[in-house]
């Protein structure tokens, strides 16, 4: 190669733009995205672990009930199935089976939107709120954060959805799709954290 | 059928139609929630601030047209390849600093021009103070001193975050890698639009009541102030999300978009500076923005994390914020030394000294930086058994700040320096951080801490070690890469002057500020013991000095950048990085074809490219 370059450590070359490239720097940019995340529920898990540890008793005062494990459990059950079923969609779009790529797909979004509406039946129904003490302010905050994170979540996977049911999703094409998967199963991750810390431990 | 010049405006993407989104949105959230309040929802003023605030943020983003490749690829549309690529903008074409334009080198203009322009609002702010500081007792009002004092911080430390990382370093790490954008383009040009609006909130809080709190923000005071405290608050966050995005794009950027032969350690040093910054930013960044959101909950809708009454704890909000604010302080200074050592190679015509150990002190300190965060805390009351491991990392931190200085110094080295603005601005840089650096000792020590704790010696010490190192390097690097941003050439003996004003200036400001601290000055207070009333007078006058020597910088800057074309060569400096081989200022996506990089980046003085590469220090490779 010659060199028609006088000022720098390079010379002229060429190369093409490759979209296994483009993807492989999605896939980097949302495990980067993700690292961030993981550290904003870490700060909040600090918090809570602070404020619990300097509380004789858990709830203080001993006036609040926590909540019961039947529900949440129940939700744990569901979030980890939609975790599951999403990475079937995965699978079945690589092997280029539209069909089970949107019933998996289906699954999830019906999986996820049952938890949320547990989630919210619990509040409505648990006997404290966000202003009773750290208790309740922890308790809403994390579960609160960590609900908004699912409906961010359900609302990418219906838009990929929404996409793949257009035919915009193919086994050469899945990106997004795999991107949203990858925030899926860390919104997963963190429930299982906020199950066995807020509510069993 | 046409439309009218200004209805066209409002209706294209752009500025026009932000301004009228933004305040559409304010009117839409605010209205909301007064509405709600006048239903007879409990609605105090900070709903109807936080909810109005969201709405303009998320207004003029929609209007600058933020959102518009992204919401059509959402409703499930295939984006209009054309238009995606003259987002890009038209090289000469000012308009599309206005707009939301995904060319890296026109954000990088974008946050260089606001971190100035903030930069001379906050100076402005800090002449207020030292009017006020010039004689003892109280001139104004104790009030508004300390609303001045915090908006000063806020602004001045957000000038620290962004203007390197965001100005130079957005304008050259593509280039420097030797790609043709950022890995996500549109993604940067959102960075840069999240900022005016929080900025605006910051800059009009007085008007809000503005917030007495210092840029710190603890609890309880800030639980209590006012609207002012609030919009701060808000803008912390937005400003927080805005540098996260941009973290992941530099650091995507840089580890997997690099030039065909530019393998890590043949990255020019600056690169490698931002990339552990970015690594910063993206750790530590969301702590404080879930520390800040706890305390707008504890405002807003009655939580309890920081109030001792519900079983909250105080002292957990310092903990939460220093462990962001102390890497903060490395994401500030890391990339002002990560410019100086790029400039010292090319003006002492020597390879970077000890290339690879400069590049692990940069990744040690970035490690160092997450452990040190409580030495901020000596007085606050934390746990005792914690003083002294934080003293002992704390002055670990100092060995490898120490080895960048080595870096420096060894490169100047029976170097043939070219004594060139920017090179002055290196000196001045050696000068001011290690006066920075050894006055941390004093506060690193637990014993010296407690003493001269919140007195004038910490703020003449970090005012060193941020000027020192950020500004310093802000300004080294303005110059020198100044040619290359704007294909013209600065006046060098109002550089020249800019530069000795500016130092001498600086050094009387603040050098005698320590002997204030050490004499029982208190920081952040309107007034002082009567018999420091001399000093504080100089003081004050030398302050004065600072802002007219950066009306110098402002005035060279801006006559050299609308003064005619005069012939330049594309590489003035005769350096050797990828910036360089491009025409100045480099066209629109940097390169025709992609470099294929052969050596290090600093082969000054051995033999030429043609030649087998030879290591820095001279070296024969095995």
């Amino acid at each position: 190669m010659t060199s028609d370059v006088t000022a720098s450590h390079g010379t002229l070359g060429h190369v093409e733009e490759d979209p296994a490239e483009a993807r492989d720097r999605m896939l980097l940019g949302v495990k980067l995205g993700i690292v961030s995340e993981v550290m904003l529920f870490g700060a909040l898990f600090a918090a809570y672990f602070v404020v619990r540890s300097e509380s004789p008793d858990w709830p203080p005062g001993g006036e609040l009930e926590r909540p019961e494990l039947l529900l949440p459990g129940l939700n744990t059950l569901l979030l980890v199935s939609s975790s599951v079923t999403m990475q079937l969609a995965i699978w079945a779009t690589r092997a280029s089976d539209r069909a089970r790529m949107m019933r998996w797909l289906y699954s999830t979004i019906v999986l996820g939107g049952i938890f949320l509406l547990i989630q919210m039946y619990e509040f409505a129904t648990n006997g404290f709120g966000l202003a009773d003490g750290v208790f309740g302010s922890t308790f809403y905050t994390l579960t609160g954060f960590h609900g908004a994170h699912v409906l961010v979540g359900l609302l990418l996977i219906a838009i990929v959805t929404n996409r793949a049911r257009r035919g915009y999703v193919s086994a050469d094409r899945e990106t997004a799709l795999e991107s949203v998967s990858y925030y899926w199963h860390f919104v997963d991750v963190v429930w299982l954290f906020l199950f066995s810390t807020l509510y069993v431990l | 059928m046409m439309r009218s010049a200004p209805v066209q405006a409002v209706w294209r993407p752009g500025f026009t139609r932000a301004i009228v989104g933004g305040a559409l949105g304010f009117a839409i959230g605010g209205g909301a929630m007064a509405v709600l309040g006048v239903l007879g929802v409990g609605v105090k003023p900070g709903h109807i601030l936080g909810v109005g605030y969201l709405g303009t943020l998320f207004g003029f983003l929609l209007g600058i047209g933020a959102f518009r490749f992204w919401l059509t690829w959402m409703i499930g549309r295939e984006i209009d390849a054309d238009e995606e690529h003259e987002s890009h903008g038209k090289a000469g074409d000012w308009k599309r600093y206005f707009r939301f334009t995904t060319d890296h080198k026109v954000i990088g203009v974008q946050y260089l021009v606001t971190a100035f322009l903030l930069f001379f609002t906050a100076g402005m702010a800090a002449m207020f103070m030292r009017f006020e500081l010039a004689q003892p007792g109280v001139a104004t009002d104790k009030d508004l001193y300390n609303i001045i004092m915090s908006t000063h911080g806020a602004m001045m430390i957000t000038v620290a975050l962004i203007s390197v990382i965001g100005g130079l370093g957005n304008y050259l790490v593509p280039i420097m890698v030797g790609t043709r954008d950022m890995a996500f383009p549109k993604a940067n040009a959102l960075s840069y639009w999240l900022l005016p609006i929080p900025l605006l909130f910051v800059a009009i809080n007085p008007l809000l009541g503005g917030f007495d709190s210092g840029w710190t923000a603890y609890p309880p005071l800030s639980q209590q102030a006012n609207l002012g405290q609030q919009a701060y608050l808000m803008a912390f966050v937005t400003i927080g999300a805005s540098s996260i995005l941009s973290a992941v794009n530099f650091l995507v950027t840089v580890f997997r978009m690099r030039a065909p032969g530019m393998s890590l350690m043949r990255m020019p040093i600056f690169v490698w500076a931002l990339t552990v910054t970015a690594t910063l930013v993206l750790i530590a960044t969301s702590v404080v923005a879930g520390a800040m959101t706890m305390l707008l909950f504890d405002r807003l809708i009655g939580t309890s994390f920081f109030r001792v009454k519900g079983g909250g704890d105080v002292i957990l909000f310092q903990h939460l914020f220093w462990f962001y604010s102390h890497p903060a302080v490395y994401i500030m200074a890391v990339p002002g030394l990560g410019a100086i050592l790029e400039i010292v190679p090319v003006f002492a015509r020597k390879p970077l000294f000890a290339y690879p150990l400069a590049v692990f002190s940069f990744i040690a300190i970035g490690v160092l930086s997450f452990m040190v965060w409580a030495h901020h805390m000596f007085v606050s009351g934390m746990a005792t058994f914690f003083h002294i491991p934080i003293m002992f990392t704390t002055e670990l931190i100092s060995v490898p700040t120490g080895l960048v200085f080595f870096s420096a110094i060894g490169t100047l080295w029976m170097g043939r320096i070219r004594f060139k603005v920017p090179m002055l601005w290196v000196y001045g840089f050696l000068w001011a951080f290690v006066i920075g650096g050894i006055t941390g000792v004093f506060l690193a020590d637990v014993p010296t801490d407690i003493t001269l704790s919140d007195s004038y010696f910490v703020v003449a010490h970090f005012h060193y070690t941020i000027i020192g190192s950020t500004i310093y390097g802000l300004f080294a690097g303005t110059y020198f890469w100044f040619p290359k941003i704007t294909g013209r050439m600065y006046s060098e003996r109002l550089g020249r002057l800019h530069f000795w004003w500016f130092t001498i200036a600086f050094n009387l400001t603040f050098l005698p500020m320590f002997w204030l601290g050490i004499q029982g000055m208190r920081r952040r207070v309107a007034d002082y013991p009567a018999d420091l009333g001399g000093v504080n007078l100089f003081v004050s006058i030398m302050a004065v000095n600072i802002a007219l020597s950066v009306a110098v910088f402002a005035f060279n800057m801006i006559r050299s950048w609308r003064g005619k074309r005069v012939a330049m060569a594309d590489n003035p400096w005769d350096a050797q990085t990828l910036e360089w081989i491009c025409t100045s200022p480099p066209p629109i996506e940097n390169f025709a074809h992609i470099p294929t990089v052969t050596s290090a980046p600093y082969e000054y003085g051995t033999p030429p490219m043609s030649a087998p590469p030879v290591p820095a220090g001279g070296r024969p490779q095995p």
